[in-house]
């Protein structure tokens, strides 16, 4: 008990002997674990490397600098396909997204026993992976390209915006929907007038997020052979061209920076 | 027009909303049900056009069995009767036009309502209905820059639309002021005067009833305890209904001063 009562006056602790004996052992072997870790991490760290870090960087920085200005008229069609590529794949893995919305949202789902879970599992198989391993594997199977890259996109999407529209599905307003029914709608006519224009916000919001996501995740799909930018990346690091890569990379950085504010633009727009 | 049969609700929950309601109603009358929170009045009338499904009992609309229907027949049966909702219920993002135009959507197929192509007539019969309510200007408005009685007027444009037989009002006017209440309870009864309609209109305001409708209905725990005129209602019938409490200020007969100017 934090309050003791000694010789008549009630002495009042925030914790009792018990309770700060457990949090000052926590504490004790925190402290002793990661001085272990470090120990551990340290005699496994080559130091003579850590130590000539500046002088690489250095070396890498005076090397990469001034950019190759004149290599980026081999950029812009790479470039053009990285931005293909992001707004292709968004609008197929939102073609898909949509009817999968539909399906796993608990007031919209034709069955909660079958297709609801399975409607889940889609959803979640495909947020499970990251792109740049999709890639990997489409690349194998489609063969490189640009078209592996809108596929790995697409797949990679489809979890990610299905999950956010069907949330917003499930707390659309009932009411408006009871309303519609109750004109004698079909199932379809509800559909369209009483849930669309609900989450119409929600999908567009949930539209222009998942393309800016998607320009940044294929600026590094080449390096997997999937197309676009990240493949002029990829050759340039192997020739040890720096003054290519940091053109590439201030190419990539611009294109992040244009679709940012396209986005909160559109987002803003529509709020 | 409309016959209740032993019509019982049970919840999934196990409470029994309804309890064996017999009710019959002529062609075009104006009928209010009243009852304390949690009576059953919003599932019975729920019940009159399924969209709550009843645990037994029957409901006839002009002699057919509206109990049972499913699919297009229900759809059918549906039009004929126009639903009014307490918070209006529109389609927010949606203008004030389509939400009218909505009240046609069981008699336009799929593909005409998806790219708004509504029969002339449809669109003719809007803009009158509009006209009627006052909120012709308003026509391209979004629903949600509306205020709360404007809303109701487009709601009650919505359900006369369907060009139904019966009106299920389900507390008209709960959201609303005083004086809105009253022009919202006068345009309803006017219109099922003009049209010859019946209606159904849950309220809670036991003067407003009293003032606008010929015929009271009472529900408490799901079954019937009163049905009579306005006049009817004594101290001792609310007592019935409500429970113990000072009547006499609320059946004092209120002026209906005519205040038909104000646009809500």
């Amino acid at each position: 008990m934090p309050m003791i009562e000694k010789n008549g006056q009630k002495i009042w602790q925030v914790r009792d002997r018990k309770a700060q004996f457990i949090r000052w052992a926590m504490w004790f072997f925190g402290t002793v674990a990661f001085l272990m870790a470090w120990k551990v991490i340290s005699d496994g760290t080559e130091w003579y490397y850590v130590q000539t870090a500046p002088q690489a960087a250095n070396d890498i920085i005076t090397r990469a600098w001034p950019p190759k200005w004149g290599y980026i008229n081999k950029l812009w069609g790479p470039i053009w396909d990285t931005v293909n590529i992001a707004t292709i794949g968004t609008i197929v893995s939102l073609m898909l997204a949509v009817p999968i919305a539909f399906m796993a949202a608990r007031n919209t789902t034709p069955s909660m026993l079958f297709v609801r879970p399975l409607a889940l599992l889609v959803i979640v198989a495909s947020r499970s992976v990251n792109s740049l391993i999709w890639a990997l594997l489409l690349v194998s199977i489609v063969g490189p390209g640009v078209l592996a890259g809108v596929v790995a996109i697409s797949i990679r999407s489809i979890g990610f915006c299905a999950k956010l529209l069907y949330e917003a599905i499930e707390e659309i307003n009932e009411t408006q929907v009871e309303a519609i029914t109750a004109t004698g709608a079909r199932p379809w006519q509800v559909m369209v007038y009483g849930i669309v224009p609900q989450i119409m916000p929600s999908f567009a919001g949930i539209a222009v997020f998942r393309w800016d996501i998607n320009i940044r995740e294929s600026t590094v799909l080449g390096l997997v052979g999937a197309g676009g930018i990240g493949l002029q990346l990829n050759s340039s690091l192997n020739i040890l061209s720096w003054s290519q890569v940091s053109l590439i990379l201030m190419v990539i950085l611009f294109a992040v920076v244009i679709s940012e504010w396209v986005s909160a633009k559109v987002r803003g727009a529509i709020i | 027009m409309l016959e209740l049969k032993q019509l019982t609700k049970t919840y999934k929950t196990g409470d029994q909303a309804l309890k064996a309601v017999d009710l019959t109603m002529p062609a075009g009358q104006v009928l209010a049900l009243i009852g304390p929170s949690g009576a059953g009045k919003s599932t019975l009338i729920r019940c009159v056009n399924q969209l709550v499904r009843p645990t037994s009992g029957q409901v006839f609309l002009a002699g057919d069995e509206v109990t049972g229907l499913k699919g297009n027949a229900l759809r059918r049966v549906r039009r004929r009767m126009g639903m009014i909702f307490q918070e209006y219920a529109l389609v927010e993002r949606l203008t004030v036009m389509e939400n009218v135009l909505s009240g046609r959507l069981g008699y336009v197929g799929f593909w005409r309502s998806l790219f708004r192509k509504f029969p002339q007539k449809d669109v003719d019969e809007a803009y009158r209905l509009l006209d009627r309510v006052g909120l012709l200007h308003m026509a391209d408005k979004r629903a949600d820059e509306l205020s709360g009685g404007q809303r109701q007027r487009v709601g009650i444009a919505r359900a006369l639309i369907q060009d139904p037989a019966l009106l299920l009002v389900d507390e008209p006017t709960a959201s609303l002021d005083p004086k809105t209440s009253r022009q919202i309870m006068r345009l309803i009864v006017e219109l099922c005067k003009e049209r010859g309609l019946a209606a159904i209109i849950n309220i809670h305001d036991v003067a407003l009833a009293q003032m606008f409708v010929e015929r009271v209905v009472g529900l408490k725990m799901g079954a019937m305890v009163f049905d009579g005129g306005p006049d009817d209602l004594v101290p001792d019938v609310l007592t019935e209904v409500y429970g113990e409490e000072d009547w006499e200020a609320t059946i004092e007969k209120v002026d209906d001063d005519d205040d038909a100017d104000g646009d809500a």
